[in-house]
């Protein structure tokens, strides 16, 4: 049993605060992905679990156990790295069989566990190769089974896929998925690709900044973003975002065009200014709706054609999926409507969403 | 079909490297067939006139016991300066890669040594182990050792290896620095996290990882003890006392420029050239295609 608990963790380098109160808790068995732009402190935060980054203030603990101070050693996991870091001297079977002479096990003992591993990810023919005679995808399945033969209580993935070609990643992502469901290992997995983070997690914590912007399922953060941040990066093409207020329960765009609002808290004043935030998949083709695109570019995607404009009347980009082909010209005008409870809110100050 | 590009020749590549060829013929060409057309002479007593005599220098010193003595002599001098100075560099260098703070100063200091010239290297130890003045034999003395150089042949051989061992630690400690700064952190780390301790992550990750900077510094560092060790020895010992520190390079200078046995101090350095080319040549060989890890 290995639950995570993360206590007000926070981490600074000098005076510089790098990540700011951080909170969470993470049940045994779930698979955490911790997403966000670059230089967002992901991975301080992953190697600050790992044990490879010290605990500024705050506490980690590990199956009820603070590891504050333990070694990376004592805290029973085991790490998939970006660049793989396998030892480049050692076979593959060495490789995975490292942590385990450590531990000193029996030889015996080595060896089965070293083929199992071997066969779950099928790279039996490879355990007497070197790691340089291996393509991306086999060093990756390498440094994997070099994590799961020490049957840790949590596996930390940092970016382990970034440095794979686009169909291999999809590939890889499947089968860490898989196999995280079949161990049922404590998981925290570190990615900037929000697509990978939305198949992977049970569920994602979002950083921006050093700050947890939102840590839910997959599902909450793309229906019910906390903030303008999550709303922008979960999803794709990215929410548009245009400035609104509300006059009596209507919501008027920054055109003069009426929109019916989502339902709205009584407190949140008439006349205020807010945020809309419509995804763009959720603009549909509608005759006499209200909002307006002045196409100047189609992207034809296959399965659906994006629309890129601006919204008529102002400079506001914004841009619209729909199924399907659509024969549209740059230039020309396209009408959407959006269904209220499509529609978000935010606060266009401190970017939270507004309640609704 | 590929086609070969020419150039209209031109006599600016030949005057470009003239001035590097014209060195090489001066410096180096020159005074290496000088050596082997002197090696093959024998001086009478008086300098006045020399005879042809092929190999025969040659022969004089296979049989000669004096020479084979400073050919075993230096192979041991050689391996034990390499070894010390290797471990010594190689420890600092671990230590130095763990040091945060005040890393730049410990580095610069460590690299200091290096441009010590070897005679001034060679008068400091002189001084720290003079059996009447100096600091160590007067420590010795309590723990029941008798130091003086200047009578126990055994002795002055280990001054002079630690004083050519202590010039060469500088060299040494910044190659193994750069080389286990080019192992990646996260292999490092991975062996942390599989559990390995500091020490057992050095023998078993680094050590190996930094192999081929080991056998290139060895031939280096044998190198280095074969023939750039002269002004050391010659500062603290002059090869004595007896023949005990009188290597192979000592031992051309000594039979040349005291002796005036001028042939058989050409043959001698012939010998020596044998020898480094041979070096040079292992080096290429091995060192440029990498050691395999």
């Amino acid at each position: 049993m290995a639950e995570i608990k993360l206590t007000d963790l926070t981490k600074s380098y000098g005076p510089t605060e790098v990540l700011h109160h951080v909170e969470g808790e993470i049940s045994d068995g779930e698979f955490i992905v911790i997403v966000g732009p670059s230089g967002c402190g992901k991975s301080t935060l992953l190697r600050m679990v790992a044990g490879l980054e010290t605990v500024t203030s705050g506490e980690i603990a590990i199956a009820g156990r603070r590891v504050n101070e333990l070694e990376p050693s004592a805290r029973d996991i085991a790490m998939v790295f970006q660049n793989y870091a396998l030892y480049p001297h050692m076979s593959v079977r060495e490789n995975m069989a490292y942590g385990l002479k450590i531990r000193k096990l029996s030889k015996a003992e080595i060896n089965r566990r070293v083929e199992e591993a071997a066969d779950i990810l099928e790279i039996r023919q490879y355990l007497d190769r070197k790691p340089r005679q291996l393509s991306g995808g086999q060093r990756q399945r390498v440094a994997m089974g070099r994590a799961i033969v020490r049957d840790p209580q949590v596996f930390l993935f940092d970016e382990p896929l970034s440095n794979l070609d686009a169909k291999l990643r999809v590939q890889m992502r499947l089968e860490i998925r898989k196999l995280q469901q079949r161990l049922g290992v404590t998981s925290i997995y570190v990615t900037h690709d929000q697509v990978e983070a939305m198949t992977l997690g049970d569920r994602l914590m979002v950083l921006n900044g050093g700050y947890v912007e939102q840590f839910g399922t997959p599902i909450e953060l793309y229906d019910r973003p906390a903030s303008v941040f999550v709303a922008g990066f979960i999803g794709s093409p990215a929410m548009n975002f245009l400035p609104a207020s509300i006059e009596a329960e209507a919501l008027i765009l920054s055109t003069g065009v009426q929109l019916a609002a989502p339902q709205v808290s009584a407190d949140l004043a008439q006349n205020s200014a807010v945020l809309l935030g419509v995804r763009p998949e959720h603009l549909v083709p509608d005759e006499i709706g209200p909002i307006v695109i002045d196409v100047d570019m189609v992207e034809q995607l296959g399965a659906n054609t994006l629309l890129h404009g601006k919204l008529s009347g102002s400079q506001h980009e914004i841009v619209a999926s729909v199924p399907g082909h659509v024969a549209a010209e740059p230039g020309s005008k396209h009408s959407f409507s959006a269904a209220p409870e499509l529609l978000h809110l935010f606060d266009p100050k401190t970017e939270k969403r507004l309640e609704t | 079909m590929l086609k070969r590009v020419h150039f209209p020749s031109s006599p600016l590549p030949y005057l470009l490297v003239a001035p590097q060829l014209a060195i090489t013929l001066v410096f180096f060409i020159w005074p290496a067939s000088q050596a082997m057309y002197q090696s093959f002479l024998i001086e009478d007593a008086f300098g006045l006139g020399s005879e042809f005599v092929w190999f025969e220098n040659f022969q004089v010193l296979w049989g000669d016991q004096h020479y084979l003595d400073a050919f075993w002599r230096t192979g041991i001098f050689s391996l034990l300066v390499a070894a010390l100075s290797m471990g010594v560099a190689l420890i600092l260098a671990g230590f130095a890669q763990r040091v945060v703070r005040g890393a730049m100063v410990y580095r610069t200091l460590l690299i200091w040594p290096y441009a010590v010239a070897p005679v001034l290297a060679g008068a400091l130890w002189v001084f720290m182990f003079n059996p009447t003045l100096g600091i160590f034999p007067y420590f010795l003395d309590f723990v029941g050792i008798d130091w003086n150089h200047y009578l126990n042949g055994n002795q002055a051989m280990a001054l002079v290896i630690l004083a050519a061992a202590w010039k060469q630690v500088a060299y040494n400690f910044l190659f193994y620095l750069a080389a286990m700064q080019s192992i990646p952190n996260s292999v490092i780390e991975a062996a942390a996290i599989d559990g390995a301790g500091p020490g057992r992550r050095f023998f078993s990750i680094i050590l190996p990882l930094i192999s081929p900077t080991t056998f290139f510094l060895l031939v280096i560092n044998m190198v280095y003890a074969f023939f750039e060790t002269f002004g050391i020895i010659h500062a603290v010992t002059q090869g004595g006392p007896g023949t005990s520190t009188t290597i192979l390079v000592y031992k051309v200078f000594n039979d040349g420029f005291v002796g005036l046995d001028l042939g058989g101090s050409a043959a001698q350095s012939v010998i020596l050239m044998v020898l480094v080319i041979a070096m040079t040549v292992v080096q290429f060989r091995y060192v440029e295609r990498k050691v395999e890890y």
